[in-house]
């Protein structure tokens, strides 16, 4: 692939006869800029994803409430988000008084970075992340963690009530989920041996239905369902997002920590959630979804599969937003820790069991 | 917590049977109506803008007895009157002045219901706006001027409620 774009870049500048001298200039840093193409050919879709997704979400919960969503900027309301984004980016940013200047706008950076730099990792096709990383999930585990600084320095800088509950609200919640998330993980790494998100990958491709052709059966989902809930569940409640949504609830506390945000400061808090709501759903996709593998054997595998599942449980995401009522904030404390962390606590012994059994499926 | 309960519990039953709601009415045909495109029917007894309404002989047929500015219970209207000569020849009690400050209105009806005359109307007409708090302080030339200009449909409107007057 580097290759590939050196050769192209070679003969665009060669037209003028200026490739010898400008490869002069560049080779010292020219690993350096590769590595800046890979960042931006993978932020660009991902913030254009974000943008159509809070208009997918629009139009979803419009449908499901028997509405029709927005359809007034251009056709069919396609330019929505990008209207959307001019009237943030236009906006003034408040900071109120009492607040502490440099933490309110450095919480809105801590919030996105986390959620943009967690996707290095990612796994798009074989051999497709920016980052091949031996400790992959652990990589991912500690960034997603760091978003919740970005939350609680937001709640505490604004210095005031309702951020400030919002805030512990939030860590409280994020603590809680951290804990069944990784559970869950700890036994997709038992069954696929690897810390490395492609091996984890890879380690799903095969088994007896792979061989049949029906590799959407192998995957983890269907060994290890009630871990692929617990997963799901978790990173519905890790990201904030209905019904487990208490950190921003708006009829309890208006906007937890983005309260005393405009501007792009609050967009950028609006980003984060949902670059987060993405990272989740590729992650269940490549944690118990196959990842870029093809479901059915006579069709070839590729990134186009993994952006289908990911699509798939982003819808999940916004269907449940569009069902369920908001979760009462002890509940959401009791389904974390009374519920959850017991299955993981059974599931992680019983796969143990299973897989030193003669019965193992995963040799 | 019975066996059948725990099952249902497990398998998240109830929320599966929500999800399957939701995603029933996402395919639903929908209900809403695009306004400016699309609008609701009204009823005849719509209470809009207000309007004044003459005889066919281009009389007016207010003869300002003031029963709409004694029950309108936001005192929107304000009426002067004098005697002038009427469109018979007649000597008749007539107003100089009929005002409705439209931002003190809050629409119920009673003036046209006061009316004895069936004067003063509300039409069916809500898309107006000033872009003042003046613009909206309607006087008698424009009240007077709505009326002309929508006599057709108060008409009709008044004879489709007809019976039930």
């Amino acid at each position: 692939m580097e290759a590939l774009v050196l050769q192209l870049f070679q003969s665009f500048w060669n037209i003028f006869g200026l490739w010898d001298v400008l490869w002069g200039v560049i080779q010292p840093v020219w690993p350096l800029i590769w590595v800046v193409i890979k960042i931006v050919v993978l932020l660009i879709p991902l913030m254009l994803g974000v943008a159509y997704l809070t208009f997918w979400e629009r139009k979803i919960i419009g449908w499901m409430q028997v509405r029709i969503g927005p359809n007034r900027v251009g056709p069919w309301g396609l330019l929505q988000p990008i209207a959307d984004g001019m009237k943030l980016f236009f906006k003034e940013i408040v900071i109120p008084t009492k607040a502490d200047g440099a933490l309110f706008l450095l919480a809105p950076v801590l919030a996105i970075a986390p959620a943009l730099a967690a996707w290095s990792v990612v796994p798009f096709f074989e051999g497709g992340a920016l980052a091949n990383l031996d400790a992959g999930v652990l990589y991912l585990l500690a960034i997603t963690s760091v978003g919740v600084y970005g939350i609680i320095i937001a709640g505490w800088a604004s210095n005031s009530k309702y951020p400030f509950l919002g805030a512990m609200r939030s860590a409280a919640q994020m603590v809680s989920y951290e804990v069944s998330m990784g559970m869950a993980l700890i036994v997709v790494l038992m069954v696929s041996h690897s810390l490395n998100l492609s091996d984890i990958v890879r380690a799903q491709g095969h088994g007896r239905f792979a061989e049949m052709g029906l590799g959407v059966l192998s995957w983890n989902w269907i060994p290890l369902f009630p871990m692929f809930l617990v997963y799901l569940i978790s990173g519905v409640a890790e990201t904030n997002r209905a019904p487990f949504d208490v950190v921003e609830g708006e009829s309890e506390i208006v906007a937890g920590h983005m309260v005393e945000y405009s501007g792009m400061a609050f967009a950028m808090f609006f980003l984060a959630e949902y670059a987060n709501m993405i990272l989740v759903s590729a992650m269940v996709a490549i944690f118990f979804l196959g990842g870029w593998l093809s479901p059915v054997g006579f069709l070839p595998d590729g990134i186009w599969w993994l952006l289908g599942k990911a699509a798939l449980m982003l819808f999940l995401f916004l269907w449940l937003r569009a069902t369920f009522p908001r979760y009462r904030y002890d509940q959401i404390m009791r389904l974390g820790w009374k519920v959850f962390v017991p299955l993981c606590l059974v599931w992680i012994p019983f796969i143990g069991v299973w897989m030193m059994s003669p019965f193992n499926i995963w040799k | 917590m019975g066996a059948r309960e725990l099952i249902q519990s497990f398998s998240l039953g109830e929320l599966r049977q929500g999800l399957a709601v939701t995603l029933r009415y996402m395919f639903a045909p929908k209900i809403t109506i695009q306004y400016p495109e699309e609008k609701t029917p009204a009823s005849p007894r719509f209470r809009g803008l207000h309007a004044l309404r003459r005889y066919p002989n281009g009389e007016e047929r207010c003869i300002a007895c003031k029963l709409c500015e004694a029950v309108c219970p936001a005192m929107a209207i304000t009426i002067e009157s004098a005697e002038r000569e009427d469109a018979n020849g007649n000597t008749s009690r007539r107003t100089t002045r009929y005002d409705i400050d439209l931002t003190k209105c809050i629409f119920c009806g009673f003036c046209e219901e006061a009316c004895p005359v069936d004067a003063i109307v509300e039409t069916h007409i809500f898309e107006y706006h000033g872009e003042t708090r003046g613009d909206l302080y309607y006087t008698k030339q424009m009240l007077l001027a709505n009326g002309d200009r929508y006599e057709a449909e108060i008409a009709k409107a008044r004879e489709q409620d007809a019976k039930f007057r």
